[in-house]
């Protein structure tokens, strides 16, 4: 990456607000793991569902915890559940986009059908298969939506892989004998990169969601640590006496999503 | 023979089962549906406090007033009577069918479809006298032969097991004329009366399972999964009429949203609303305090380490603060237990027991050190999901433990996995949920600790208590059998067989448009009884 | 002909591939029906006979078996539940979920596409920007908590509709149809916005390609090249995406129909996973795979009517 292409990326706007927000919530959490003004579980009987102050910036919540504590903590079970999906779900996506791609014929065929059937299998029963063999938890939580998120990724890196795959280069490279391992990943992958970082991108703003929905549905993570998406569905019946309550943890996560939305996009513009 | 009038037998002898085949822990909804633990039973009505603030202000004076909505955590599961398992459901049930006898708010037992009883000597011959000129809902008289066809249904006639357990006993059901019937029992059994609320219906309905016809106050119009139960007023009634005409029982799938279906207009009453939904409701509404009657407890299992050390259990119940956890999770309202009683059986709630444990975090240390753990130890506390104040009661129950250096990790499961693996496999370290009783007996509540007993899920083992136990179901001087009763529950809470905390609070909240809701000790929601307010 | 023919295959297979699925992971959920029918307190011996009676002492694979034959003659089974025909019970569900999604179906088409042709007709005007950032906005929500923020702002404050006040088609239709207008708004909402964002950098992709410029060099004015050639390949990835959030609308109905207490048939789903109800569980899912295989098969008939060039079979 050059000088010139790199001021030119930070000039870009959205990279800029992205950057920002982005920075912003990954400096909240990388604080948390040193300091957070309350325990996040604390609670408090006499403080309970209080407003802003400076006592609590965010209030508190139904126990009297410190909801600014516990946005910090959630804030880093949110994160690592999306990257734990996005390494599961672009993973194996990729490994077996490629693969069905690159050999095609009956692989390529038995393969897709799975993938199909993944795609019309609703997440939440499979999330609900998987919470109820192992328990509600994050782990659990993130192979669910992990494997909920490997049919896109596969679909996607199929597509480009069987466009790439005909092309010149990799004809060559195929009459010098290179192995089929390193073709797809040394020749065909890094050809489709751009592509995968955008979906990555995106993935990651699904997963945020989607964990915020399934916790929604009661099989997100586990009290007393709350993800976000979790503390903002417990926080919801107290929207008509202390909606801060609902809108601080809301308000992060819609912040966490347009951070990454915003870095793909500006991505995506500087190429 | 001695005859009695049935309605007079007295509100001590209350051995009422409502529901023979009472699911103590039925899991009710699968939603995050915020109430506890199902309630069955109790011998007292509870507090019938009334909170509410001035003015009904009742500014919609269009309001139609012949139609109530009651919201209600969960589907009717089934509309055949007696398949019917849900307490949700039998409490909707309530007003459509009636058994020979029906239980009346104070726990009595009231002539329903019989008009009278007569119980032989030896209690093994019951005969029932047919109430003259009730009828169906269909408008068909009541015979005896739907009185005898009802009974069988549930002994399982055809070679097929009961479908009440307690119906197995019936030697045979038998016609003698147009008005009489007797039951005869294979054993003596002087309580069996209590058996006897099943619903009669009539033995010429071929589908009892799609068209619901009963002789209670209100009868069926229409169901619709996930959506609605509709029930009318019936005329016909034998009883006092009902006084509202039609109500719909709502099904509420979003149990967070309660507040603002009520604020918004969209149904009139709810049962079992949370504390912090009471505290969020505008002076439109009435509410009602009652117990839920139940043993709300850290269950610890008894079987497994380190819980099998009664020291580790001891210095578990003294850090444990059950006022504390009703600061939290219910704003202080609930009635506090220290044994596995709960008030509204005021012959054998022993509320000394309260004070068995009274918070010291120094004690419980000591007997932690004494037990060999100086430094704590970690665990895991295994909570039905959909209960959301038992999650929130293992929070500050893990909270609290911190203080003495133990860790008590919280496992969400759903309620499904929970009865496989904790109540029927026993594969758990603690669990907190509510326990109530499927009869109006002590021994409802307290035979499960019995260390055979098949639903002793906290492998509980004690040969004193089982020698009380036993003592006590051999008595035959009710004085006797609840001084071994007590003694039982003194052997839980010394034994400290679980951390029992609280009975909780129940509220019931009603538009002021309507009002005259009544508590019963059973579950049930006695809806012919609501009446629009002036 | 070859072409529906494969595909039709494929599609079977994937049924075949989905239905056992979902019973496998009955099979490996906890929880016993029988004993959810019958309650904690029933005795062994009623659960066992009960086990008989359903067939649930069977092996996993004749049941399937079992289920597989009836199914293709059309016989769903009947709730354990709530003891009627699965079919009934399913078919007076569907008008409200189909409803809400068609809805919601048809607010994203009549809305996103003349916004996006807008907003990549004027490119970095202020529509554009500020289009792109309230579209950033809005895919950033969680759909629940639209849907309580809906509810609380159009229900709560200008009483527009009646909170959890569902009313049946049955009953009033324009009752029905008013009140699922603000929940299928929630659901259109996320998918609107992507849809604009889609179209508009699909527009502005295609009229930089040569043949655009070409035209617009051969004295087209802007309005022409945009409608006649950009549109029409612009839009083929946007009824891709279309279909897809069409065959959606039923997933992403779960969380909406919670939110506004709607009784449709996501609700019985997620109920029936609950209650160990399979034979509704698996009449549900089918038509939620058979939905998506078949939008995504009606997909690629629009693209061979859009664009004949498309080499569907590849």
């Amino acid at each position: 990456m050059n000088n010139s292409k790199l001021k030119k990326l930070l000039k870009n706007p959205y990279v800029f607000i992205g950057g920002i927000i982005m920075g912003l919530i990954l400096l909240m959490i990388i604080v948390g793991f040193f300091w957070m003004p309350y325990e996040p579980t604390k609670m408090s009987a006499s403080e309970k569902l209080q407003g802003i102050s400076l006592r609590h910036i965010m209030g508190t919540d139904n126990m009297g915890r410190d909801v600014f504590s516990r946005v910090m903590y959630g804030s880093r079970v949110t994160l690592m559940i999306a990257i734990g999906t996005i390494i599961i779900g672009a993973g194996v996506g990729t490994i077996i986009g490629s693969i069905t791609g690159y050999y095609g014929g009956m692989i390529d065929e038995v393969t897709m059908r799975v993938i199909d059937a993944l795609f019309a299998f609703p997440s939440i029963l499979l999330a609900l298969v998987i919470v109820s063999v192992f328990g509600v938890g994050w782990p659990q939580l993130v192979i669910s939506l992990g494997i909920a998120f490997v049919p896109s990724f596969a679909r996607i890196v199929r597509g480009e892989v069987l466009r790439c795959k005909n092309m010149d280069y990799i004809e060559n490279a195929r009459l010098q004998g290179v192995s089929d391992f390193r073709m797809i990943f040394l020749h065909i992958l890094p050809n489709i990169k751009g592509v995968l970082a955008s979906s990555i991108l995106i993935g990651f703003n699904n997963a945020v969601l989607a964990e915020a929905g399934l916790s929604y549905l009661g099989v997100g993570s586990q009290p007393p640590y709350a993800s976000l998406g979790r503390m903002l569905s417990d926080a919801q019946q107290y929207m008509f006496t202390r909606p801060s309550y609902v809108l601080c943890p809301g308000i992060v996560i819609v912040l966490m999503v347009l951070g990454f939305a915003f870095l793909g996009e500006g991505i995506k513009r500087w190429k | 023979m001695m005859k009695k009038k049935i309605g007079r037998t007295g509100s001590a002898l209350l051995m009422v089962v409502l529901t023979t085949l009472t699911v103590a822990l039925s899991g009710c909804s699968s939603d995050k549906a915020g109430d506890s633990a199902k309630v069955e039973t109790g011998a007292e009505t509870g507090t019938d406090t009334v909170t509410s603030t001035e003015t009904a202000a009742s500014t919609e004076t269009t309001d139609d007033l012949s139609k109530l909505t009651v919201g209600i955590p969960q589907d009717i599961d089934g509309l055949d009577p007696h398949n019917s398992t849900g307490a949700g459901t039998r409490e909707v049930f309530y007003n459509i069918f009636e058994g020979l006898v029906k239980a009346d708010s104070d726990g009595n037992l009231n002539p329903a479809v019989a008009s009278e009883y007569t119980i032989s000597e030896d209690s093994k011959v019951y005969t029932f006298t047919l109430r003259d000129g009730i009828k169906f809902h269909d408008g068909s008289d009541v015979t005896v032969e739907d009185i005898k066809y009802s009974l069988e249904r549930n002994m399982g006639v055809d070679g097929s097991e009961p479908l009440i357990k307690a119906y197995g006993k019936i030697d045979s059901v038998n016609v003698l004329d147009d008005s009489h019937v007797e039951v005869v029992l294979k054993d003596a059994d002087s309580d069996f009366l209590t058996q006897l609320t099943v619903a009669i219906i009539p033995a010429a309905n071929e589908h009892p399972e799609t068209t619901p016809i009963g002789t209670g106050p209100y009868k069926y119009v229409s169901n619709s999964p996930q959506e609605n139960f509709v029930v009318t007023r019936f005329d016909d009634y034998w009883g006092e009429k009902a006084y509202i005409k039609d109500v719909v029982f709502k099904i509420e799938a979003n149990m967070d949203a309660i507040v603002l279906d009520l604020e918004g207009g969209s149904i009139d009453m709810m049962a079992r609303v949370t504390p912090t939904q009471v505290a969020q409701l505008s002076d439109k509404f009435e509410v009602y305090e009652g117990t839920m009657n139940l043993v709300q407890a850290l269950y610890l299992n008894n079987a497994v380490k380190p819980f099998d050390d009664v020291k580790v259990r001891q210095a578990l119940c003294y850090a444990v603060n059950p006022q504390e956890i009703m600061d939290f999770v219910s704003e202080g309202a609930g009635t506090e237990v220290g044994s596995a009683m709960f008030p509204a059986f005021s012959k054998y709630y022993m509320p000394e027991l309260n004070d068995t444990y009274n918070t010291d975090v120094d004690k419980a240390k000591a007997l932690l050190a004494e037990a060999g753990y100086p430094n704590g130890f970690e665990f895991t506390i295994t909570v039905p999901s959909n209960y959301g104040q038992h999650v929130d009661t293992a929070q500050v129950i893990s909270e609290e433990l911190k203080a003495i250096g133990v860790t008590a990790n919280i496992q969400e499961i759903e309620w499904n996995s929970w009865v496989s693996d904790v109540y029927s496999g026993r594969e758990y370290e603690a669990t907190v949920v509510g326990i109530d009783a499927s009869t109006l007996s002590a021994s409802a509540l307290l035979s499960r600790y019995v260390s055979d007993n098949g639903k002793n899920f906290v492998n509980f083992n004690s040969a004193d208590f089982d020698a009380a136990y036993a003592n006590a179901s051999a008595a035959t001087d009710d004085a006797e059998k609840t001084k071994y009763y007590k003694e039982c529950e003194t052997i839980l809470s010394q034994e400290a067989a679980s951390v029992y905390i609280q009975d909780l609070p129940e509220f019931v909240v009603l538009n002021k448009k309507f009002t005259g809701y009544v508590f019963y000790p059973l579950y049930v929601q006695d809806i012919a009884k609501i009446r629009p307010a002036q | 002909m070859k072409y529906t023919l494969k595909k039709l295959s494929s599609t079977i297979v994937t049924l075949i591939v989905v239905s056992l699925c979902v019973f496998l992971a009955f099979n490996v959920l906890p929880g016993d029906p029988a004993i959810r029918m019958l309650g904690l307190e029933a005795s062994p011996e009623l659960v066992a006979q009960t086990r008989e009676k359903m067939g649930l002492n069977d092996p996993v694979l004749v049941r399937y078996f079992r289920w597989f034959v009836a199914f293709w003659q059309g016989d769903f089974g009947t709730s354990y539940t709530y003891s009627v025909p699965v079919a009934s019970l399913i078919l007076s569900k569907i008008p409200i979920t189909l409803t809400l999604g068609l809805l919601a179906f048809l607010f994203t088409v009549v809305i996103s596409i003349p916004v996006g042709i807008a907003t990549a007709k004027y490119e970095n005007g202020i529509l554009d920007r500020t289009i792109t950032v309230v579209n950033q906005v809005i895919m950033a929500i969680p759909p629940f908590f639209s849907g309580i923020l809906i509810t609380f702002i159009f229900g709560m404050i200008f009483k527009f509709f009646t909170p959890g006040g569902f009313v049946s088609y049955t009953d009033d239709v324009r009752g029905f149809l008013r009140y699922l207008l603000f929940p299928s708004v929630a659901i259109a909402f996320p998918k609107i916005a992507m849809t604009v964002k889609m179209l508009r950098g699909n527009l502005i992709d295609e009229s930089g390609k040569d043949y655009a410029r070409t035209a617009y060099s051969r004295g087209n004015n802007t309005n022409g090249v945009l409608y006649r050639h950009v549109l029409k390949n612009a839009m083929i990835p946007v009824i891709t995406f279309l279909g897809m959030a069409l065959a959606d609308m039923v997933a992403g109905s779960i969380v909406i129909e919670q939110v506004f207490n709607i009784p449709g048939i996501s609700r019985i789903l997620l109920s029936s996973i609950s209650n160990r109800d399979y034979p509704v569980v698996e009449a549900i899912i089918m038509g939620i795979a058979i939905i998506v295989i078949g939008t995504n098969f009606l997909v690629d008939i629009i693209y061979r009517i859009i664009d004949p060039r498309i080499d569907i079979d590849d």
